[in-house]
């Protein structure tokens, strides 16, 4: 009996996405009864990395004619295989979003295999010409972000000492550390950045403790690479640092001492790519872009930030949505070994292949990538 | 100096900040399970315990406004999660360690499941005590802003100490975990007694989560205790059942946290992940050199099932 | 294993006047199987209707909970496929906590025997490339096996020559194992093209082992299948099994009557770390194709469940090892549809596991199953 009425009442929610997908259907055929799965490596309320996503699917909720299925702390085995499965198979998944770095390769690869008509996105910008036509891999440079946020905390900071706590020297973190370093010395040529490495992505008393250990060591303004920040800053504010944000806006954690922060603007890119479909465009399988094209963007500055600081960013910023468009990473540029790894009058460009492999600190930057 | 930098005495300070700000739990959770052991009983289970105790306190600290009312509420959570342990350990051939397992398990998920709308807001945390006002140094006077958790625990092992030594319910769970026979032939119930310890263990267990949540690193997320529970009770079997030891062990074990990131902050940058395993590696040390084959451990409750 | 024994109407054969015909018979014969069915199965029930309860706590409709749970772990085709691939590693992991369990011991170090087995399974074939891959595979598995069994062999050593305990060792071991994974694939054995996802090489596609045709299922179900199968002939159709049997219902007697109980406890120790390394190896040749962090995913853990509730009998963990590879197949399904968190699957595993253990207490004490009714 039961049984019968949860039947029945699938039959409706079937035939009701059929008509909904029809009336979305208008913008362009390809849209029609679309169901969009995303996936999630950890809490989706996590202040952070997968908290961002979700604000982007939440985005997509509000469109009528879509359907959002969620599912988080899927792990990056085969299990992650299964759930894109099972989204396809049970709820009729035709858009998927796998949203963490490790899902790509050989998981989503081999989903896009399998499922050819199907249109899978992945966050973390791998795709190469060998990969399936219908995986494509999205990611935001996130580093002019960060290269805003160094300014203004370089302004910030008496000591000319700023700390970073990243969980892995892996190329995409070092790339924030230097693109923040770099914005600092802009603003004050003297300052330093320590960092240091907790070794996971989420470790909540090592950060806790990096924190502690970066302020004992003089260190007054603070941000991190990890994936959930809210340690980070509630730990720096308490001891009287001010801190920069990432992945969302974290000033509600500690009004008082947030600076800005660098935020993905994944709740403007995902309406896109969705409208990009409904009009029967193709998402370019490598898809790029920074504070420009809107996919990243900064946190309104907080009370601290002098009138000096505003302007200076403001001013940067406004070079980086202008269409010459602005590089942060340009020779001579030396490591903090004193090697130089970007030769005087080389511009490497936001989309210059060589930063993804950027395998060092530079200089400025205390620490080391091993 | 001038730039208010320490320079390399970053390291044995964080050593010490850390030995202050990481120890608490395990000091709560190890007192707790001596307790409980010494009754004859192993609850490995109090890992979920912990995580169980830092959710409900946060969760309570924020619904109220008083991180006091959390803390209380994370014993209560702890002592009724004793208490079931205890109630099914108390069932012929059950297993404790098994139950213990299970209880990991059970506490974890239900706090994790009842944590999910925790983990954005900011609850009222518990306030510091400033001990530093002595010092010029700001960075001795952050390392000695302490919360009285800390020095409630401190206190503790003293006391547990001399109860277990000279007071009556001290000898009656240590005659429950030497002999339940004896036990028996005094009159006492043994089931009895073993839940009081069990809920006792659980209680402290759940204060020791609550400082997690409510001052160090002081918010609730999934990732908060990593294993920091399961550390503490392998802890009281290399402290032999003495809870001097026991307040030694945890102080080490918050020093230990501290040193792969302050080592990092003084330049020392290779093998994080190895200093980072520190404290494990440390106790399967201890636990080498300290154990024989030979002869049962000094200290051990005979009854227990570990040591059997 | 207790129970018949302990009954004196049983042992000494007497049919009791009050139940005659066939049922009482069928009762009398097989009432300690039937008991170690019925009891688990009630405790499951127990548990699934107090799980269903919880989440009706949460406003959530219990029946919707049980039928979301049937279609995701067993509804479909595609969903047993999904439970059968989750319930591979699984059943090996199990085996290394059951196997030493016939001793007496509690190893939950599994995860740890993974880890290791999968690196040296990995390190194994990418110092042979030249080799065909039917070669490569069986080097592999060797040395998921000789990995994964050092590893626990380490805490039975340490239990055996030390006195260490060795649940609190293997445990300790887990942390240690993670951290030379973490250490090693970040330094020396990194892939210098994994830029930010930390691997070590890959190990070819050739030398992957892929899934059972016509199914999405890979073949770490059939290992893990023939290494519950051997485990079972081995404990309870071999000498070697015999004495571990009695060393483990009793050390002093196993002394006396001759059993060399340190070999005993290190070959089995061996023999259950490396059934954790085979799932390792299954895990780097099936699924990642290379080792890195990600294999760190708790099927070392769950699979200490997954012994306790099959008692320790390896063929009991089959069953067991499926039932809870559904239950993590149906997660998705309620996070999805019912809007439920993902820590449902791990709170109604506790309340399984925490239902069967106190359901041991029910053992012998059913009556109509001794025929007494």
């Amino acid at each position: 009996m039961e049984f019968g009425r949860i039947s029945r009442r699938h039959l409706l929610q079937g035939g009701a996405a059929l008509t909904l997908g029809s009336a979305f259907g208008a913008g362009g055929a390809r849209a029609a009864d679309t169901t969009i799965g995303f996936i999630y490596v950890g809490s989706r309320d996590d202040y952070g990395y997968n908290q961002a996503h979700a604000q982007g699917a939440a985005a997509l909720k509000k469109i009528a004619g879509l359907k959002v299925v969620e599912e988080e702390k899927v792990p990056e085995t085969d299990a992650v295989e299964k759930t894109i499965e099972s989204m396809i198979n049970l709820d009729g998944a035709s858009l998927l979003f796998p949203t963490s770095f490790g899902y790509y390769n050989p998981h989503m690869i081999k989903m896009a295999k399998k499922f050819p008509k199907l249109r899978f996105e992945h966050c973390g910008g791998l795709w190469s010409d060998t990969d399936p036509k219908n995986a494509g891999s999205y990611f935001g440079y996130i580093d002019e972000a960060q290269y805003i946020s160094g300014i203004v905390a370089g302004y910030t900071s008496k000591s000319g000492k700023i700390g970073f706590v990243a969980a892995k020297p892996i190329p995409q973190v070092l790339r924030n550390i230097n693109a923040f370093a770099l914005g600092a010395k802009l603003a004050n040529p003297k300052t330093t950045t320590q960092v240091i490495f907790t070794g996971d992505w989420s470790m909540p008393v090592k950060e806790a403790e990096a924190t502690n250990s970066l302020i004992d060591q003089g260190v007054d303004v603070l941000t991190c690479h990890v994936d959930g920040p809210k340690t980070m800053v509630e730990n720096a504010a308490r001891r009287g640092a001010m801190v920069c944000g990432y992945h969302v806006n974290q000033s509600p954690l500690a009004p008082k001492a947030y600076l800005t922060g660098a935020e993905w603007n994944w709740e403007a890119l995902y309406p896109k790519f969705v409208k990009m479909i409904a009009a029967g465009e193709a998402i370019p399988n490598f898809y790029r872009g920074g504070l420009k094209e809107g996919v990243v963007k900064t946190s309104p500055y907080g009370e601290a930030v002098s009138a000096e600081a505003r302007k200076h960013a403001d001013e940067i910023k406004a070079k980086f949505l202008s269409t010459e468009g602005y590089s942060i990473f340009k020779g001579g540029l030396m490591n903090n070994k004193g090697k130089t790894v970007i030769a005087a009058g080389t511009d490497r460009g936001q989309k210059d292949p060589e930063l993804e492999k950027m395998d060092y600190l530079v200089k400025g930057v205390l620490g080391a990538t091993s | 100096m001038a730039d208010g930098s320490i320079g390399l005495w970053t390291v044995p300070l964080a050593v010490f900040g850390g030995a202050i700000r990481v120890s608490t739990p395990f000091l709560f959770v190890s007192l707790g399970e001596c307790i409980t052991e010494r009754s004859g009983r192993i609850n490995l289970g109090l890992e979920g315990t912990l995580v169980m105790g830092a959710m409900s306190a946060y969760g309570i600290s924020y619904l109220s406004g008083s991180p006091w009312l959390g803390v209380i509420a994370a014993g209560i959570t702890g002592a009724l999660l004793g208490a079931l342990h205890a109630g099914i350990c108390s069932l012929p051939r059950v297993n404790d360690i098994a139950v213990g397992i299970a209880l990991m398990l059970f506490g974890t998920g239900l706090a994790f499941y009842l944590g999910k709308p925790l983990i954005e807001p900011t609850a009222a945390r518990l306030p510091a005590i400033d001990f530093g006002w002595w010092s010029d140094v700001p960075q001795v006077r952050a390392a000695l802003r302490i919360n009285v958790l800390f020095l409630i625990g401190i206190a503790l092992a003293p006391v547990l100490y001399w109860a277990f030594r000279t007071t009556r319910w001290g000898l009656l769970i240590r005659t429950a975990g030497e002999s339940s026979d004896a036990a028996r032939a005094m009159g006492y119930s043994v089931l009895a007694i073993r839940l009081r310890a069990t809920m006792i263990g659980g209680f402290l267990s759940g204060i020791g989560g609550s400082f997690l949540s409510l001052f160090y690193p002081g918010s609730w997320n999934e990732g908060l205790s990593s294993g920091q529970g399961i550390t503490a009770v392998a802890l009281v079997i290399f402290a032999r059942w003495d809870p001097m030891l026991c307040l030694w062990a945890s102080l080490a074990f918050g020093g230990a946290a501290a040193l792969g990131p302050a080592l990092q902050s003084v330049g020392v940058t290779s093998g994080y992940h190895l200093f980072n395993a520190a404290p494990y590696i440390l106790t399967l040390a201890i636990m080498i050199i300290t154990c024989s084959p030979k002869r049962t451990l000094t200290g051990a409750p005979a009854e227990l099932s570990i040591t059997r | 294993m207790t129970s018949d024994a302990a009954d004196p109407a049983q042992a000494a054969g007497v049919a009791p006047a009050a139940a005659p015909g066939f049922l009482a018979g069928l009762l009398q014969r097989y009432g300690t199987t039937i008991e170690y069915i019925l009891i688990p199965g009630a405790a499951l029930v127990g548990a699934l209707a107090t799980f269903g309860l919880f989440v009706a706590l949460f406003g959530k409709n219990p029946l919707d909970l049980y039928f979301y749970m049937y279609q995701g772990a067993f509804g479909t085709w595609f969903s047993w496929q999904n439970t059968l691939t989750r319930a591979a590693p699984l059943i090996l992991t199990a085996l290394c906590t059951a196997l030493p369990a016939q001793l007496g011991m509690v190893i939950i170090g599994g995860e740890g025997a993974l880890l290791i087995g999968a690196l040296s399974a990995t390190s194994v074939a990418l110092v042979m490339p030249w080799a065909p891959p039917l070669v490569v595979q069986a080097a592999m598995v060797c040395a998921g096996v000789i990995g994964g069994g050092l590893w626990i062999t380490l805490s039975g050593a340490l239990r055996q020559y030390r006195g260490v305990n060795e649940t609190i060792s293997s445990l300790l071991l887990v942390y240690i194992g993670l951290a030379v994974l973490n250490h090693l694939v970040e330094g020396l054995m990194r892939d210098p093209a994994s830029l930010n996802k930390p691997s070590t090489r890959e190990i070819g596609a050739a030398n992957m082992i892929g899934s059972i045709p016509g199914t999405d299922v890979h073949w770490g179900l059939v290992f893990g299948l023939v290494a519950a199968l051997a485990s079972y002939i081995l404990i309870y159709h071999t000498v070697f099994g015999f004495s571990a049997r009695v060393a483990g219902g009793n050390i002093r007697a196993a002394k006396i009557v001759g059993l060399g109980v340190n070999k005993l406890i290190l070959t089995i120790c061996f023999l259950a770390g490396g059934a954790a390394g085979i799932a390792g190896m299954i895990e780097v040749a099936a699924v990642q194709g290379r080792t890195n962090a990600n294999l760190a995913a708790g099927y070392g853990f769950t699979g200490i469940l997954v012994a306790f509730l099959a008692r320790h009998n390896p063929l009991g963990i089959i069953p067991v090892a499926i039932l809870l590879g559904g239950i993590s197949a149906s997660g998705g399904l309620l996070q999805r549809r019912l809007g439920l968190p993902d820590a449902s699957v791990l709170v109604l595993q506790g309340i399984i596991f925490v239902f069967v253990l106190a359901s041991d207490a029910l053992y012998g004490r059913i009556s109509f199953l001794k025929g007494k009714s």
